[in-house]
């Protein structure tokens, strides 16, 4: 016997639970982005925004103002670290609970609002106008990344596709098929598997005998790599790298974060049906933001009082973007049908005219 | 001018618009060496190279949604699926997304993309090799279907379609890739989309059909001509969205329509013809409507696909019976 090949996956922490740093880079540096904790106040502060919305949303479906909404508690550092790492002109395909990532990228809350509101203007985005929508059907998104780093490839562009998936999502085919060709083709994308724990009622474990889901890359040929999902640091210096490395022409990469899914899936959904409370207890010791804050505290960068002020501002922000959702009126009955085709076709204007009469004459 | 049968013309088609358009990129499983098993992208390769005409690995639903990425981000995309048994595992990547991309972003995301692929029987395929499920796809909101019926068509219904700004189904009818040849201009002219194209006059019915199907149509017109009955005969072309505003003109002129495709009967794209007619064109009609279909069965295999598909008999006995009837 002979031993044709071996594999190993890394796993990546920076932040610990507790907020204290290590590195296991050389010199036991952190990493350049991290070198002056000031630097990341900003993204503290947008983990701190992103949950503040995402309780408000959660809100409003409840009083009946949001329909279905897909709440991304506890995957603030995740969301926020790769926004962070991409460059303006890269582009995103996420699947329905990246906010903080969409954020960073200029995607506005009442967008987000917009959307789950049962409105399709949330996901006309003026900036990034090149990212993708959100992303329903899981795992479908991946391949939309593999197609977008082929048009940055053909083009000779720099720019990096990055789409991210579920641990469930990991389990579709087509999450292996575009992994297989971005491997194939050395395509400049990045495949982020936001592993949360849970798909719907679904465990990790019942999911895929994979001791790892980073593991799954091997398989296409490329890199994967395990981070701690709820460490901002892990998550942006992972990200940074496989987008270096696509950016340089060296093709994919794809990274596990992970997280835990402090929420229900959706505001439809209910947890306490299929998880044990002390779980849910355990993972919210880990969770991102108080360990980001103690780290800026102990730096000296943050305190309680810009704490207490940034929450009160985020609340005037949160409660502006609900504002200006609530103030925007539906849209005219003939929008069903204008955005369909280019060339409207025949049959299709008579169904508008007709419907839109319909509409007028009550 | 060059004689081409029906698979040279979309070769024809694919060189010309690759040669005006530097977005435009043939891939598919077997597309570039090889040229594609029935030799559709014969030379492509070689003349645009491989960048331009890949080999994919084999994945129809990865084709169709790499398709979605990179319509969306600037290229326009002319996939190629080997045979039309093969693309279901596509139907999500086109209801999904190719067929709402436009909608569901008010226009900001669009998705120029064209999936070809060849459907239909007659050619003694194995199994998976035969049918027509054209309705599927004329079922999704949000796509064109096209299908040809000659080389001349194929070539100007492929240009429109890749020139289009929305996604395009394009189902070539294999049993007629080399039935004959006729001389095509390659001068890059498209011919339009969402309409009929009348390839026979008449006054006494009209027969409504489509690829592969057109050459027992004409054939039953010849024949019925010879019988004193005067058919017209219509090549529908653009399965969706359908120019039914054609259709009607023509059917309330003879007062009477057959309809014939050789996909199944029950909720065929002929259904929803004989729906617009009934709808439509009710006091004009002489007689009812009938349908010279394929069977509500899987596609035999090839022993008796013959009798599965609709003949020019069927369709001369079809038409005598609506003529009796009126």
């Amino acid at each position: 016997m002979s031993v044709t090949a071996t594999f190993k996956i890394d796993y990546h922490q920076f932040l610990d639970e507790n907020g204290e740093a290590h590195s296991d880079l050389p010199g036991g540096k952190l990493p350049a982005f991290a070198d002056n904790p000031a630097d990341l106040v900003p993204l503290y502060r947008l983990m701190v925004l992103t949950r503040l919305f995402d309780a408000k949303a959660i809100a409003l479906q409840r009083t009946g103002k949001l329909g279905t909404y897909a709440s991304s508690l506890g995957h603030e550092a995740t969301h926020v670290g790769i926004g962070a790492a991409m460059r303006e002109e890269d582009c995103l395909a996420p699947m329905y609970r990246e906010y903080g990532a969409q954020f960073y990228r200029g995607v506005k809350m009442s967008d987000v609002l917009l959307y789950w509101g049962g409105d399709e203007r949330g996901n006309d985005f003026s900036v990034p106008s090149h990212d993708f929508s959100w992303c329903v059907p899981i795992a479908t998104q991946c391949l939309h990344a593999a197609g977008a780093a082929v048009a940055f490839k053909y083009l000779r562009q720099p720019r990096v596709a990055v789409t991210v998936v579920g641990d469930g999502g990991t389990s579709e085919g087509q999450f292996y098929e575009a992994m297989n060709l971005a491997g194939a083709w050395k395509l400049p994308v990045v495949f982020v598997v936001s592993n949360n724990q849970w798909a719907i009622s679904v465990p990790r474990s019942a999911q895929s005998a994979a001791q790892t889901l980073a593991q799954k890359a091997i398989a296409a040929g490329i890199p994967g790599v395990q981070v701690d999902g709820n460490d901002l640091i892990a998550v942006r210096w992972a990200m940074e790298e496989a987008l270096e490395r696509a950016r340089k022409g060296d093709g994919p990469s794809m990274i596990e974060a992970l997280t835990y899914r402090l929420s229900d899936h959706t505001t439809a959904d209910d947890a306490t049906r299929y998880r044990e409370n002390a779980e849910v207890e355990e993972a919210r010791r880990k969770e991102p933001l108080s360990r980001t804050r103690k780290f800026l505290e102990a730096q000296g960068v943050w305190d309680a009082k810009q704490q207490e002020a940034l929450e009160a501002e985020c609340a005037k922000q949160v409660d502006a973007a609900v504002a200006e959702y609530e103030n925007t009126p539906v849209q005219a009955p003939e929008a069903i049908f204008d955005y369909m085709f280019a060339n409207m076709p025949e049959s299709l204007k008579q169904q508008r005219d007709q419907h839109v009469k319909e509409m007028n004459d009550g | 001018m060059a004689e081409v049968a029906l698979v040279e013309a979309v070769t024809m088609a694919l060189a010309w618009e690759m040669a005006h358009d530097d977005t435009v990129v043939v891939f598919g499983e077997d597309v570039g060496i090889n040229g594609g098993v029935f030799r559709a992208t014969a030379g492509l390769q070689e003349k645009f190279g491989k960048e331009r005409v890949p080999d994919t690995p084999l994945a129809e639903n990865m084709i169709a949604g790499m398709s979605v990425g990179m319509a969306a981000q600037g290229l326009k995309p002319v996939a190629e699926i080997q045979f039309m048994g093969f693309i279901y595992p596509v139907v999500d990547q086109m209801i999904s997304h190719a067929g709402r991309m436009r909608t569901r972003t008010r226009g900001r995301l669009t998705c120029p993309m064209v999936l070809r692929a060849p459907y239909g029987g007659g050619i003694h395929a194995p199994e998976h090799h035969s049918e027509s499920t054209e309705a599927l796809f004329a079922h999704m909101p949000g796509i064109r279907v096209v299908i040809p019926s000659s080389p001349g068509r194929a070539y100007g219904l492929l240009l429109a379609s890749i020139r289009d700004p929305d996604p395009v189904v394009f189902l070539e009818p294999k049993r007629i890739y080399r039935s004959y040849k006729e001389e095509v201009e390659d001068d890059g002219e498209e011919l339009p989309l969402d309409m009929i194209y009348t390839l026979r006059d008449g006054t006494d019915i009209t027969l409504v059909a489509w690829g592969a199907m057109i050459k027992e149509t004409l054939e039953a017109g010849e024949e019925l001509e010879r019988q004193g009955v005067s058919a017209e005969v219509i090549d529908v072309a653009t399965i969706y969205p359908l120019d039914m505003e054609g259709i009607l003109e023509s059917v309330e002129r003879t007062g009477r329509c057959v309809i014939v495709h050789e996909a199944p009967r029950h909720c065929g794209v002929g259904a929803e013809i004989a729906a617009e007619l009934a709808e439509k064109a009710f006091m004009h009609l002489l007689a009812p409507v009938r349908r010279v279909t394929g069977f509500d069965t899987v596609m035999p295999l090839f022993r008796m696909e013959k009798q599965y598909m609709p003949s020019t008999k069927r369709i001369v006995k079809t038409v005598l019976d609506v003529m009796a009837e009126s």
